[in-house]
């Protein structure tokens, strides 16, 4: 019977392939995260130093993705991966392209600081982000944790707050309105506050999007558009 | 169904196969305390072509097949996979009684073709390997013609009245193992003298040629290039529409690429039966995953 030796492949360059793009994925998702506090950091604190610091770095984020990328079609070429190498692969090249785009949108929030810190006075809805925004930071370092811990668990706990996400954004897109309305002069800041808020609420359904993969990649089961139900079968079996 | 988990964090899974409550979690999780002399998957198959129930194959005092269940539908291509040694081949061999002629090989179980006893002591074993054909490892074609290498069969089985069936059937099979084009100019020649790939079209056509239920083939790639490799595995599937394939192969991607079911064999054992979709992207015993993905074998 196998013993736990067997979780090596025969191949050792190709354990250390595999090893490589994993490590540089999961390097990528720590840049990524630090990229998303800083970019609400930035907003709250109106630090429009740290802004542009985060509009910069955003690169490097680009640059990783092709790297990732690159490593695994070269792995896909070389070793036909199979099963759950297979599917680790897939899960890396998926994984990658939303930790790029949860780069972008942090991005955009450090725009966002930037165009609000150059006028000045703070406008209302940084209550908002500071809730939100919290929500969301959690949500992406807990969708790295479940891809780097494998867990289920906790990739369906990341789903389910998704949908908590998405509703208090759309509270908050309400709660926006009514200040602009009450004072059409703070339209364009306020409108700021909206494009930060609608960052956010994308990176929630990417960091979601993380744990669908997660899921898929520890049970062989693709739980995209499946719902929340379907998915909590999935992770419990049933 | 049972399940399966790839990581040591998540709890330990109950399994319908495992006849013990699951105590070992590997590394990568998927239970490897799981029985692997207890096939998981479904052995049965609607329309069956070939039933073999508790096979067990001896060479001598030495042990091959333990206990195999297993059943090939009609027009399917099943692949059987495993590490040298694993006994797949041998079991092959028995699907048309190849074994017989190996001194010491002792045979029990049922095997069925359609509802027809393949180990009953009345049975002539000539006609049931036309019915049940067989193409092996190496190429081999008689040293004749091309044509009456593909002739031969037929006519000692009597299935052609005149010389004009006979050329229809050469060529029929012929052109059935994509072969046709390339001898049809040169069928006086000498099989022997076509490459590799040829030549194992040629045995192929040679066993199409008395009209079979079943082709066993055994390893047929492993001494063609890649083209040629290819040609036959196109070939295969062309040929799953008229008959039923069983394949052995040393190649995982070749199984992957050509069969519709998977059968993964161990230590004489088969442990893993499947849609072959299922088998290499999503495997339900820890054995299946290490071989597949080569971390044993």
């Amino acid at each position: 019977m196998p013993t736990k030796k067997s979780s090596q492949h025969i191949s050792q360059r190709y354990d250390d392939e595999l090893a490589a793009v994993k490590s540089q994925l999961f390097e990528m998702g720590g840049i990524v995260e630090k990229q998303v506090t800083d970019a609400i950091k930035a907003l709250l604190e109106v630090d429009s130093e740290l802004a542009k610091r985060v509009v910069i770095d955003d690169n490097r984020i680009n640059d990783m993705e092709v790297a990732v990328d690159e490593d695994c079609g070269l792995i896909l070429a070389r070793r036909q991966p199979a099963a759950r190498d297979l599917r680790l692969v897939l899960t890396i090249i998926k994984t990658t392209t939303d930790l790029e785009r949860i780069g972008d949108e942090a991005r955009k929030m450090a725009k966002q600081a930037i165009t609000l810190a150059e006028e000045g006075k703070a406008p209302r809805g940084y209550v908002e982000i500071r809730h939100i925004g919290e929500n969301v930071a959690n949500m992406l370092s807990q969708s790295l944790d479940c891809f780097v811990r494998q867990d289920v668990e906790l990739a369906l706990k990341v789903a389910q707050e998704d949908k908590a996400v998405d509703l208090e954004y759309a509270s908050a897109i309400r709660e926006m309105m009514t200040y602009m309305m009450e004072d059409p002069r703070s339209i364009s800041r306020v409108m700021s506050i909206m494009w930060s808020l609608r960052a956010l609420e994308r990176i929630g359904d990417h960091a979601r999007n993380i744990a669908e993969h997660v899921i898929y990649l520890v049970k062989g089961d693709d739980v995209r558009h499946v719902g929340l139900k379907q998915m909590a079968k999935t992770v419990h079996d049933e | 169904m049972t399940t399966m988990t790839v990581d040591s964090n998540t709890s330990p899974q109950s399994s319908q196969e495992a006849t013990q409550p699951v105590a070992d979690i590997s590394s990568n999780g998927l239970d490897s305390s799981r029985d692997y002399r207890q096939t998981v998957g479904k052995i049965e198959v609607a329309n069956t072509k070939m039933s073999m129930r508790d096979v067990n194959v001896s060479y001598g005092d030495k042990q091959a097949v333990f206990g195999v269940d297993l059943d090939i539908a009609k027009n399917e291509v099943i692949a059987m996979i495993g590490p040298s040694g694993c006994g797949k081949s041998t079991f092959l061999r028995c699907m048309n009684r190849m074994n017989d002629t190996i001194e010491g090989c002792v045979v029990s179980g049922s095997l069925k073709l359609d509802d027809q006893d393949i180990y009953d002591p009345k049975l002539d074993v000539v006609p049931l390997r036309a019915r049940v054909g067989m193409v092996f490892q190496k190429p081999n074609p008689f040293p004749k013609s091309i044509y009456d290498n593909v002739a031969y069969g037929p006519q000692i089985h009597g299935l052609a009245n005149s010389k004009v069936e006979l050329d229809e059937i050469v060529e029929n099979s012929l052109r059935k193992a994509g072969l046709w084009n390339e001898a049809k100019d040169r069928l006086d020649q000498p099989g022997t003298g076509l490459s590799g790939g040829q030549q194992q079209r040629l045995c192929i056509a040679r066993t199409i040629a008395v009209s079979p239920e079943v082709i066993l083939m055994d390893e047929p790639c492993s001494a063609l290039d890649p083209i040629a490799t290819a040609r036959i595995e196109e070939l295969i599937d062309e040929l799953s529409a008229n008959f039923t394939i069983a394949i052995v192969t040393h190649s995982m991607q070749q199984a992957a690429r050509v069969s519709h079911r998977t059968a993964y064999f161990h230590l004489g054992y088969l442990v893993e039966i499947g849609d072959t979709d299922d088998i290499f992207t999503n495997p339900k015993h820890r054995l299946t995953e290490d071989y597949i993905t080569g971390r044993f074998g």
